[in-house]
C-alpha cells in the first residue's frame, strides 16, 4: 500500500497531465501569419515584431514591437480603443531591436567624397545612403570639409533633406565642417580654404555657404573675432551649431553654448588637449556654465585607432548623456583592403587603418558606424543599452528629432535588428525592411 | 463546494491555472462556440495568469475563442493609467496571448452614464450566453470584485462607492496621495456571479486566511460577501497553506483527504482505461491532484 501510495504523489501525476502532450493547438504557427486586418481607423496593415528585446527607455527589455503606416504603434490603444490586431507577426527569435543609427558626420565612403564637385552628386549620397543600411545606419548628415564657396554652391542645392526608404538611409540635411574654422587646428582641411567673420558675419556665411536650406549642423572654431553672431544667427535659422577645428578656452567655448552652440565636433581631435588650468573645448563636458535643461552633445570616433580607449572612457564616464558616435568615415570606407585611387593621392587599406600608400600616415577613419558601437561598447564596458543610444538616441537628441532614434509610441519606425554582439542582422525604415544580412551558408 | 488546499502561492497559482486550461480544453470552443469566463485583477491572480500565458506559449491552449469578463473597474481613472483595470489586464494577460480583443470585456469607468454602463455589461454577459467560469479573488474583508461589507448578496453590476479602507488600502499605487485614489469603481454584483456556471475564488496568504474562515465555516452573511458561493452550485476555493491558518484542523484535514482520495480514484480510473485501451480524457478539470 505504501507503495501505491507513493506513485499516487502529486507531482507526479502533474507530470503526467504534461507529457501526455496532445493539446491541441489552434495557434497558427510560422515566421509570418497573415490574418484578415481590422480596419476601423487606417486600412494600413499592421506588423508585430515577436520574441524580441527592443530598446525602449534606456533599457532592453522583452516586449513586443507594433508598426503600422511607418511609425511605433501603442498596441494598448490599439486593442482597447480599435479592437484591432496585427496582420503580419515577425518573429525575431531572441534578437535586440534598437532604433536605426544615425550618422551625423560622415565625409564619404565607397569612392565617394561629399566634398568633391561632381556631375552626380545625387547619385553620389544614394550610393552611400544605399551602402550603409547594412551598417545600421538609417538616417545621416553628409559631411563636406572645408571647401572654396564654388563647391558649397554647387553641392548643396544637391543633397536634399529626405526620407530613408528602401534605395538608402534618410538624409538628416548636410554636416558642414569648417571653413570657419582655426587654421592652428585645420587638422587634413586645405589651408587656403579656411575664412574668418568679417563685421558681417551673417554676409559671410550667405557668400560661402549660398543656401543654408539643406544644412543641418556647422562646425565653426569659437575663438574666431564675430564668430558669436554667427553662432546666434545659425541657431536661429534652426542650424545645430559645433564647435571644432578650434583652439578656444573653455570661456570662449562656454560663450558659444550660451549663444545656441550644442555640440563638439570629434572631441579630443583638432582641439587643445585637456589642461587643468583651462580645459579649453573639452571642459563643457563637465562645465556648470549650460543652463540645466540643455545639454552639450559631443561627436567621438571609437573606431580604435582616432581616440585611445582610455579617453573615451574618460568621455564616457564624465558625460554618458551628451556622447554622440560618429564615424567621421572618408571616402575608403567600404573598400576592399589594398590600394586605392582617391583623388590625387595613392591610399593603402590594411585592416582598420587607411594609410597613404607607402607611408604610415593615417588619412582618414573607415570604420562603419556598427563597428564604432561594438567598438565603443567593449572599450568602455558600458551597457549594450548606452552603446546603442550613443548612436541612435543622442544624435537625434542632438538635432532636435523627436521622431528619430527611439522606439516610442508614434516615433518613425526605423529599427534595426542586431545579434547579442551587436552585429546587425537587418535594418527597416519606416517599417519596411531595407536590408538583411545574407545568411551564412 | 471544493476547497483545494496548495503547499503555497505558487503551486495554488499553477493549480488554477491548470484547472482553467483544461475547462478550456473540455470545453472545446470554436467560431460557434466561445469559453465565457469571469477574470479579477489585483496581486493574487498574478501567478495564475504567468502560468495560461506559459501555457499558450507552449501551444496547450489558445483565447482565440474565448470571450472575457472584467469583474471590476475604477471610476474616472484614466483607461491608460497604469493603475487602471484595463492596464492590468493589458499588460499582465491580454497581450500576451492571442485573445481578440472584441471578445474581452472591461467595465468603462469613464462612460457618460455609468448606471448604462453597467446595465449594457449585465446584457452582454447575458448575450455571451452567461459566464461558464467566474474566476475570483477576495480581500481581506471578504469582499469578491468590489462588493465590500454589506452588500446585497442579490446584487447586480453596478456604481459602488469604496469602503474607505479600501481606498487607504490602494494608496500605496497612487504616491501614498488620498487625493488621487479613487472612490468609486463598477463592479459585477454578487448575483451576476452567483449566475455562472461554475466559479474559481483563489485566496492565497495569511492576511486572508480569517476571509476564508469567514467564506467557509460560518454562515452566509452579507458582512462576507464572499460567503453568498456557499449557495453556488459548483464552487472551488484555491488557497495555500497560509490562508487555511483560521480554519479548523477538522476542516483542513476533511478537504486534503477529499483531495487524495480523489487522486487516488483518478489514478485507477486512468490505469484502468490504459490496460482496457480506451481512450482516457486526461483533461478532466480535476486532473491535477
Amino acid at each position: 500500500m505504501t507503495k501505491l501510495y507513493r506513485i499516487f504523489t502529486n507531482a507526479e501525476l502533474t507530470a503526467r497531465v504534461q507529457t501526455s502532450s496532445t493539446c491541441h493547438i489552434f495557434k497558427s504557427e510560422g515566421k509570418q501569419t497573415k490574418m484578415p486586418s481590422n480596419k476601423s481607423v487606417s486600412d494600413a496593415p499592421i506588423t508585430r515584431f515577436i520574441n524580441g528585446t527592443i530598446l525602449r527607455e534606456h533599457t532592453l527589455q522583452r516586449e513586443d514591437l507594433w508598426v503600422r503606416d511607418g511609425s511605433i504603434l501603442n498596441p494598448e490603444k490599439l486593442f482597447y480603443d480599435e479592437q484591432g490586431f496585427a496582420d503580419e507577426l515577425v518573429n525575431c527569435e531572441g534578437t535586440i531591436i534598437a532604433p536605426g543609427f544615425i550618422d551625423t558626420q560622415i565625409n564619404g565612403g565607397f569612392g565617394v567624397d561629399f566634398s568633391q564637385l561632381s556631375e552626380n552628386v545625387p547619385e553620389n549620397v544614394s550610393l552611400v545612403a544605399k551602402k550603409i543600411l547594412e551598417h545600421g545606419v538609417t538616417s545621416f548628415c553628409p559631411t563636406l570639409v572645408s571647401s572654396p564657396p564654388v563647391v558649397y554652391h554647387q553641392v548643396l542645392p544637391q543633397i536634399k533633406v529626405q526620407e530613408g526608404g528602401p534605395d538608402g538611409a534618410g538624409v538628416l540635411g548636410v554636416h558642414l565642417e569648417g571653413p570657419f574654422i582655426s587654421a592652428q587646428k585645420k587638422g587634413a582641411h586645405p589651408e587656403h580654404c579656411l575664412r574668418t567673420f568679417s563685421s558681417r558675419p551673417t554676409e559671410d556665411l550667405m557668400e560661402v555657404y549660398g543656401d543654408l536650406g539643406n544644412v543641418a549642423i556647422v562646425t565653426l572654431a569659437p575663438e574666431m573675432d564675430n564668430s558669436q553672431s554667427a553662432v546666434k544667427e545659425l541657431c536661429r535659422r534652426g542650424v545645430t551649431v559645433s564647435l571644432g577645428h578650434s583652439a578656444a578656452n573653455l570661456s570662449q567655448a562656454e560663450e558659444a553654448v550660451r549663444g545656441g552652440a550644442s555640440f563638439i565636433t570629434h572631441l579630443f581631435n583638432a582641439m587643445l588637449p585637456f589642461h587643468h588650468r583651462d580645459p579649453g573645448i573639452v571642459g563643457l563636458l563637465t562645465t556648470d556654465q549650460v543652463p540645466p535643461p540643455r545639454t552639450v552633445y559631443y561627436g567621438m570616433i571609437a573606431d580604435g585607432i582616432h581616440t585611445n580607449p582610455a579617453a573615451l572612457r574618460i568621455a564616457h564616464r564624465a558625460h554618458p548623456s551628451g556622447l554622440v558616435l560618429v564615424t567621421d568615415a572618408i571616402t575608403a570606407m567600404g573598400l576592399p583592403p589594398g590600394q586605392h585611387m582617391l583623388g590625387q593621392q595613392i591610399i593603402e587599406i590594411k585592416g582598420l587603418h587607411a594609410y597613404v600608400a607607402g607611408t604610415t600616415t593615417l588619412c582618414g577613419s573607415i570604420a562603419t558606424m556598427d563597428m564604432c558601437v561594438r567598438h565603443f561598447w567593449q572599450a568602455t564596458g558600458c551597457k549594450a543599452e548606452e552603446a546603442l543610444e550613443a548612436a541612435s538616441l543622442h544624435p537625434a537628441q542632438l538635432l532636435g528629432i523627436a521622431r528619430k532614434g527611439r522606439l516610442d509610441y508614434g516615433a518613425d519606425a526605423d529599427l534595426i535588428v542586431l545579434d547579442d554582439k551587436l552585429n546587425v542582422k537587418s535594418t527597416y525604415i519606416s517599417g519596411e525592411e531595407v536590408w538583411r544580412k545574407p545568411e551564412q551558408r | 463546494m471544493k476547497l483545494i488546499i496548495l503547499n503555497d502561492y505558487q503551486q495554488a497559482s499553477e493549480w488554477a491555472a491548470k484547472y482553467i486550461r483544461n475547462k478550456i480544453l473540455m470545453f472545446n470552443p470554436g467560431p460557434e462556440r466561445y469559453f465565457t469566463m469571469g477574470l479579477p485583477t489585483g496581486s493574487t491572480p498574478l501567478g495564475c495568469y504567468k502560468k495560461l500565458i506559459e501555457y499558450y506559449k507552449n501551444g496547450e491552449i489558445s483565447f482565440q475563442y474565448v470571450k472575457t469578463f472584467n469583474m471590476d473597474e475604477y471610476v474616472g481613472l484614466p483607461r491608460d493609467h497604469p493603475e487602471s483595470y484595463h492596464s492590468f489586464m493589458w499588460n499582465n494577460f491580454f497581450k500576451h496571448v492571442d485573445i481578440r480583443a472584441e471578445n474581452t470585456h472591461i467595465l468603462d469607468g469613464n462612460a457618460a452614464d455609468l448606471q448604462a454602463e453597467c446595465e449594457a455589461f449585465e446584457k452582454k454577459i447575458t448575450a455571451a450566453g452567461g459566464i461558464e467560469l467566474f474566476v475570483g479573488g477576495i480581500g481581506p474583508d471578504g469582499h469578491i470584485a468590489f462588493n465590500e461589507p454589506g452588500s446585497s448578496l442579490v446584487s447586480r453590476t453596478r456604481v459602488k462607492t469604496l469602503a474607505q479602507d479600501t481606498i487607504n488600502a490602494n494608496a500605496r499605487f497612487f504616491n501614498g496621495d488620498l487625493s488621487k485614489v479613487p472612490t468609486m469603481a463598477l463592479t459585477v454584483g454578487v448575483g451576476t456571479v452567483m449566475d455562472a456556471k461554475e466559479v474559481m475564488i483563489l485566496i492565497t496568504g495569511a492576511h486572508k486566511a480569517f476571509a476564508l474562515y469567514k467564506a467557509i465555516e460560518e454562515g452566509v452573511n452579507h458582512m462576507w460577501t464572499v460567503s453568498a458561493f456557499q449557495q453556488h452550485p459548483q464552487t472551488v476555493f484555491v488557497c495555500d497553506e497560509d490562508a487555511t491558518l483560521e480554519l479548523r484542523v477538522k476542516t483542513v484535514k476533511y478537504f486534503k483527504g477529499k483531495m487524495n482520495t480523489q487522486s487516488v480514484l483518478y489514478y485507477l480510473l486512468k490505469h484502468i482505461a490504459c490496460t482496457m485501451n480506451i481512450d482516457f480524457d486526461y483533461k478532466h478539470p480535476m486532473a491535477m491532484y
